[in-house]
C-alpha cells in the first residue's frame, strides 16, 4: 500500500527525520542516513563550514535526501530570519526548520519569536518548519501563516524521555490540518513508535541516534519503529478498555 | 541584584563545619537528584565527595552526552598585545615584569588569523593585557573586524562598560571570557597589587554587564591555586547559575585553569591536584548540566585526554601564549603551555577517542 508523506513540493516515503549534531565522526552521518533510510535530514547552518569539504557536513548528505537547514542559536526572529536566508544564499534549499531559543537552560523554544520569524520566511517563499512548545493556539497560528508543518516537542531537547507532551500532541493531531512532526524528546524507539500510532505524520530523532553505542544500528531500529507505528496507526488500532470483554456477555439476555 | 550579594551571602559560612557533616549516604543522595542545590553542589566538593568519584563521573559522562552529544568545540586563543599597567602577583605580563611589549598591526592581525584559519581553526579567543592605551577598545574593534574575515571571534581582555560590549558585539564578538582570577576578596585585594585591576566589583560585575549587552556566551572561571579549591569553585559555580538563571539567552561556559610557571616568581598558595581538578569538574557537571567546559593546554595531554568524558564541552588546540606567537618570534609568552600538540594531532586524538572535532559552531549574521 502507498503511503507517501507529502511537505512542500516534496513526496516522502520515510517518516522519520533525523538531525546531524552530536554524532562522534560526521562521515557517520551518511551510514546513519542509508541505515535509518531517512530522507529529511536537518543541519545546524552555525555548523556548516563551506570552505573544507571533509569539515563540511553536507559532505555526508546524499542529493537525494531534502537537507532542512535549522536556525539553532538564534535567539529572537530576527536572528532566525537571517540565518534562514544566509542558508538559503549558501546553495542549503528553501527548507527551513525554525529554532528560537532563548533559554539555555531548557532549551525551551521560544512560541512567538518562531510564529513572527515564520511568518516573514513563508512570505520570502520558504517551506517552513517551526519546532515549538505544543500549543494549540499557536500551531492554528503557525498554519494560518503557512507553515508547512508543526514540529511540536515531545520533551526538552536531548532529554531523552519521551512524549510526555501526549495530551497536548493529540490535541494538535485532531485539530491542525498540516503534518504534525514530534521533534525532540524522543529517547527510544518504542517512543518513535508511539509518536506513529497516535496519529503523528512523522518524527524527528537526534540525540538518540547520535549518542547511541551504535547510531547506525539505531538508526535502522527507528526505522523500523516508526514504519511499525505508521502502519498500526493506518491499520487502526483496536480501542482500548477498561473492562474484559466477556464471551457471555452480561446484556446477552437481550438478544 | 548583583553576584556580589550571592557571594556575601557564603563567603563567611563554616565550610568546614559544614563538610564534617556529610556523610557517603548524603553524596550518594545528591548524585542521584535530577536537580541540585547551592549546598548540595559545596557537598559534591568536600572530602567526603571524593570517595564518590567514580559514581560521579558516570553521571557526568551520561549528562555530557545527552546535552552536547559526542562532540567537542575546538578554538585557539591569539595574543593581540601584552601591554599592561596593573601588576598581579601571578602573571606574566605584570607591569614590573621586563618582558618585551608589543601589540600586533592590523596587517599582523590578518596574517595570525590566516595563520590558524589555514589549520581548520574556525573559531578565536582574542586576548590583551589590561591596557587602554596599549590595546584600546577602538584597536580591540578594528583587530574583531579583520579576524571576522576567518573565524568567529571571543574576547579576553580587560573588563567593559556594558555600551562598550555592546559596540563589540555589534562589530562581530560572540564570546567574553573573563576570570574572577579569585573569587575571595581579601586574596584578590592583596595579589592584585597595584592597577585598575584592583577594583574588585569592576571585575565581578563584568560578565554580567557583558550579559546585559546580549552577549551569546561569556565563560567565567576561578585562576586554581589562589585560594582554597572548594571555595573557589563553589563560587564559580554560584556564579554561573546566577548568570545562567538571571539571562537564559546567553550560553554560560566555565574554565577550569589551574596556575602554571610564568615569568616572574609567584608560588600558588595552593597545589590543586588531578583528583580535586576532576572533582570541581564533576560537580560543576552535576550542578549545571547544561553549562559549556572549556578545558585549556595549560593541561597535560594524557590529563587532557582522560578527562574528556568527565564534562569537557571545549578544548583549545594549537596554541601559543605569545603576542603573533604564530607568525613571530615566541619572546612574549603570558605563561607556558603543556599540551603543545597541533590542530591535526589534536583532531586526530579526538577521533580516535569518538568525538567529532567541531571547528565552526557560529556563523556570522
Amino acid at each position: 500500500m502507498s503511503d507517501i508523506f507529502r511537505i512542500g513540493d516534496k513526496a516522502l516515503n520515510s517518516r522519520l527525520f533525523i538531525g546531524t549534531g552530536k554524532f562522534p565522526r560526521k562521515p557517520m552521518i551518511q551510514e546513519v542516513i542509508e541505515s535509518s533510510k531517512s530522507e529529511v535530514v536537518t543541519v545546524a547552518l552555525r555548523r556548516i563550514d563551506f570552505d573544507v569539504k571533509e569539515e563540511n557536513v553536507l559532505t555526508y548528505i546524499p542529493e537525494s535526501c531534502v537537507l532542512m537547514p535549522n536556525t539553532s542559536g538564534a535567539r529572537n526572529a530576527d536572528e532566525a530570519v537571517r540565518i534562514a536566508k544566509l542558508a538559503r544564499a549558501a546553495g542549503c534549499g528553501n527548507w527551513i526548520k525554525i529554532e528560537v531559543i532563548a533559554d539555555n537552560k531548557y532549551l525551551l523554544p521560544d512560541n512567538l519569536e518562531t510564529l513572527k520569524a515564520t511568518e516573514i520566511l513563508v512570505k520570502e517563499g520558504f517551506v517552513v518548519l517551526p519546532y515549538m512548545s505544543p500549543d494549540l493556539a499557536m500551531a492554528k497560528r503557525m498554519e494560518d501563516v503557512g507553515a508547512a508543518a508543526v514540529m511540536p516537542l515531545g520533551a526538552p531537547i536531548g532529554s531523552n524521555r519521551g512524549i510526555k507532551t501526549k495530551e497536548l500532541v493529540r490535541i494538535l493531531i485532531d485539530e491542525i490540518k498540516v503534518p504534525i512532526i514530534v521533534d525532540a524528546g524522543i529517547g527510544k524507539p518504542s517512543e518513535a513508535a508511539e509518536a506513529m500510532e497516535m496519529g503523528c505524520d512523522a518524527v524527528l530523532v537526534n540525540t538518540a541516534i547520535a549518542t547511541a553505542a551504535n547510531p547506525v544500528q539505531m538508526g535502522r531500529a527507528f526505522a523500523l519503529a516508526v514504519e511499525a507505528g505508521r502502519q498500526a496507526y493506518l491499520a487502526g488500532t483496536a480501542v482500548e478498555t477498561q473492562y474484559a470483554n466477556a464471551s457471555s456477555p452480561l446484556t446477552g439476555f437481550l438478544d | 541584584m548583583s553576584f556580589y550579594e550571592v557571594y556575601n551571602q557564603y563567603k563567611n559560612m563554616d565550610f568546614e563545619g559544614y563538610f564534617s557533616k556529610l556523610t557517603e549516604n548524603d553524596i550518594h543522595r545528591i548524585i542521584n537528584k535530577d536537580k541540585i542545590s547551592a549546598l548540595e553542589f559545596l557537598a559534591l566538593l568536600s572530602p567526603v565527595a571524593k570517595g564518590s568519584l567514580e559514581l560521579m563521573a558516570r553521571k557526568a559522562n551520561v549528562l555530557t552526552k545527552q546535552n552536547f552529544g559526542k562532540a567537542m568545540i575546538l578554538y585557539t586563543p591569539l595574543y593581540l598585545g601584552n601591554y599592561c599597567v596593573n601588576q598581579c602577583a601571578y602573571c606574566g605580563f605584570n607591569v614590573n615584569n621586563p618582558i618585551p611589549r608589543k601589540k600586533l598591526a592590523l596587517d599582523e592581525v590578518e596574517l595570525e588569523a590566516k595563520a590558524i584559519a589555514d589549520t581548520g581553526l574556525r573559531h578565536i579567543l582574542i586576548l590583551t593585557g589590561e591596557s587602554r592605551k596599549g590595546t584600546s577598545v577602538d584597536y580591540i574593534e578594528e583587530c574583531v573586524k579583520v579576524i571576522n574575515k576567518y573565524a568567529t571571534v571571543s574576547i579576553e581582555i580587560y573588563p567593559l562598560e556594558q555600551e562598550e560590549y555592546e559596540r563589540l558585539i555589534k562589530a562581530g564578538v560572540d564570546g567574553l571570557t573573563l576570570y574572577q582570577e579569585v573569587y575571595n576578596e581579601q586574596i584578590y585585594d592583596e595579589i592584585h597589587i597595584r592597577g585598575p585591576k584592583k577594583d574588585y566589583l569592576n571585575r565581578l560585575n563584568a560578565p554580567e554587564r557583558a550579559c546585559k549587552a546580549k552577549m551569546r556566551n561569556v565563560n567565567i572561571g576561578a585562576l586554581l591555586g589562589l585560594d582554597d579549591w572548594e571555595k573557589e569553585a563553589f563560587f564559580t559555580g554560584l556564579h554561573g547559575q546566577y548568570l545562567q538563571d538571571k539571562y537564559a539567552d546567553t550560553e554560560i561556559s566555565v574554565s577550569l585553569p589551574r596556575m602554571r610557571p610564568h615569568a616572574g616568581a609567584f608560588t600558588p598558595k595552593v597545589n590543586v591536584d588531578d583528583k580535586s581538578f576532576v572533582q570541581i569538574m564533576l560537580a560543576l557537571r552535576l550542578f549545571m548540566p547544561r553549562a559549556g567546559i572549556t578545558i585549556s593546554t595549560r593541561e597535560e595531554p594524557e590529563f587532557r585526554e582522560n578527562v574528556l568524558p568527565l564534562g569537557v564541552t571545549k578544548m583549545s588546540a594549537g596554541t601559543t601564549t605569545a603576542v603573533g606567537g604564530r607568525t613571530q618570534k615566541e619572546d612574549t609568552v603570558q605563561f607556558d603551555t603543556s599540551d603543545k600538540r597541533t590542530v591535526d594531532e589534536i583532531k586526530e586524538m579526538l577521533l580516535s577517542k569518538g568525538y567529532q572535532p567541531v571547528f565552526k559552531d557560529w556563523q556570522l549574521l
